[in-house]
């Protein structure tokens, strides 16, 4: 089993381009690793690509082989989807593949345009992430269901929202100088807690942004790097899967994620670290209460500790678990379909010492990723490690 | 898109609306929402349905105030995970958001959404 290294990161501006298709924001996020590694398109065997909501907000379906021929690459290339999760199960496949010595060098990505919808469209495309019949059909919608998940968490171990409002604080103060990130503002806690309602107790404040963007990572064989004199500290050392039932009131318990902790479990054996290892960590914070339930479910805080973990500064970015220091989906912006490649080419540029933040971690070896869709019934869980100083 | 039924669903629907709601139970005792030919929790085949218990517990609620456009007019309004049991359901609450809490006692029901007419799944309190 050969290692895998990330030889190149690619990412475009997140924010506002509703003008600009999928097609073009991958390219600029595809080419860009590609330049970053190294790497002639040419020598590429396989795109894995993560979208959502193309068929709705495009009307395109089998985007596998578009991604593909933006990069100018012709080899085999497949759309992954699982909702928000979507770029890292891509990247999970891909991970295995060139582990197994399939594949020698992999581009794996995600692109989502979602701002050439209406606000109302694209609350619809989104919610569709949740049970149909049973979920959507009774009003439910992401927010939504986020809020039921933050009323029992509030309900069984307490907490505020004034809790979660540190944690939109402190993710828009980690996005204040990364380029890429759709909000560069700081906010306060009043900010936040003066927000709108969007679905009780959530605020406006507690929401990631509707997003156009993409990303982009080009993986290699540590063989191919060796033999190509790349620059390639940093490889993927774990990654891990869980999955749960659809519904929300289907899961044992409303309050917690389950599949999320299955998935890091299985990042970090597969590794070889534990929780106590990690320096830092990308999660999915698409509202404030996700971050709460992701940083539990990797270990770094019992079940019911996590939820003031923002305000007291741990995972602040000089705390001693900065978590989110790209700003997160909360600040830097959630393309969907692009967030999970996304948060590795963040971390990758974090342990390189080449990200605007990366002064806050110069030590920093091991680094977490988690990627979550719908509400946690998909969860995929990447370990990082620099490998080469 | 037409108006095909979507079998299990409908029929559960309409069951409710009759006042006789019901679930499907596994040989285990797991509770699931049809439709189902195996259980989601441990795969048996051995299902049945079973009558769904006339009042429910609320286990988690939030009142929505950006909905999606099929409830545009129907904004605020409370969505609620009941507790019956054996299952758990999902539906809208029909009462003021603030007289529901968690563990306030709900009977299901059948009702329509303002904005398109559509049926849709429902709480009253008790």
């Amino acid at each position: 089993m050969t290692n895998v290294r990330v030889a190149g990161v690619g990412l475009t501006h997140f924010g506002h381009h509703p003008e600009r298709t999928s097609r073009d924001l991958f390219a600029e996020a595809g080419l860009s690793a590609l330049d970053d590694a190294d790497v002639a398109a040419g020598d590429v065997e396989s795109v894995y690509y993560g979208n959502f909501m193309g068929e709705l907000s495009e009307h395109q379906g089998h985007q596998g082989p578009l991604a593909a021929e933006a990069l100018g690459v012709d080899a085999p290339a497949t759309r992954y989807e699982s909702a928000c999760a979507s770029s890292g199960v891509a990247l999970r496949q891909a991970v295995r593949d060139v582990r197994n010595g399939e594949v020698d060098v992999a581009v794996v990505g995600g692109a989502e345009r979602m701002n050439n919808l209406e606000t109302a469209e694209s609350t619809e495309a989104l919610a569709i992430a949740a049970d149909d019949l049973y979920e959507v059909r009774a009003g439910m919608t992401f927010p939504g269901a986020y809020a039921l998940m933050a009323s029992a968490y509030f309900e069984q171990f307490g907490g505020s929202r004034e809790d979660l409002a540190h944690v939109a604080v402190k993710n828009h103060a980690n996005a204040l100088g990364n380029d890429h990130a759709q909000y560069q503002k700081e906010i306060t806690v009043e900010d936040a807690m003066e927000s709108p309602p969007v679905a009780s107790p959530l605020h406006l404040y507690d929401a990631c942004p509707v997003t156009d963007g993409a990303s982009a990572v080009v993986l290699v064989g540590e063989a191919y790097a060796e033999s190509e004199d790349l620059d390639a500290p940093v490889a993927v050392t774990g990654t891990g899967q869980g999955g749960d039932k659809m519904a929300l009131h289907d899961r044992e318990d409303v309050a917690t994620s389950p599949a999320a902790t299955d998935a890091a479990e299985e990042a970090y054996e597969d590794a070889g670290v534990s929780a106590d290892d990690v320096d830092l960590a990308e999660v999915h914070d698409c509202f404030t209460i996700a971050e709460v339930l992701a940083t539990e479910s990797l270990g770094f805080f019992e079940t019911g500790e996590g939820v003031d973990a923002a305000r007291r500064g741990v995972t602040t970015s000089d705390g001693d678990l900065p978590v989110n220091l790209s700003g997160g989906l909360k600040a830097k912006g959630h393309p969907v379909g692009a967030t999970g490649t996304s948060q590795v080419a963040e971390l990758t540029k974090l342990l390189r010492g080449d990200h605007v933040n990366s002064e806050h971690v110069p030590d920093a070896t091991t680094a977490v990723a988690h990627n979550a869709g719908g509400t946690v019934a998909s969860a995929v869980v990447h370990v990082l490690e620099e490998v080469e100083a | 898109m037409s108006d095909v039924r979507d079998a299990g669903y409908d029929d559960f629907v309409d069951a409710l609306a009759d006042g006789e709601g019901y679930y499907v139970e596994c040989d285990e005792g797991h509770g699931s929402l049809p439709p189902r030919r195996a259980c989601p929790h441990c795969a048996s085949r051995d299902l049945s349905e079973e009558p769904l218990p006339e009042t429910g517990t609320v286990e988690s609620c939030t009142e929505i105030h950006v909905p999606t456009p099929s409830f545009a007019d129907d904004a605020p309004y409370v969505v609620a995970v009941v507790d019956f049991g054996p299952v758990r359901v999902t539906g809208q609450v029909l009462a003021d958001p603030e007289d529901v809490e968690i563990g306030s006692t709900v009977a299901p029901t059948v009702t329509e959404t303002a904005t398109e007419g559509d049926r849709l799944v429902a709480f009253e309190l008790r």
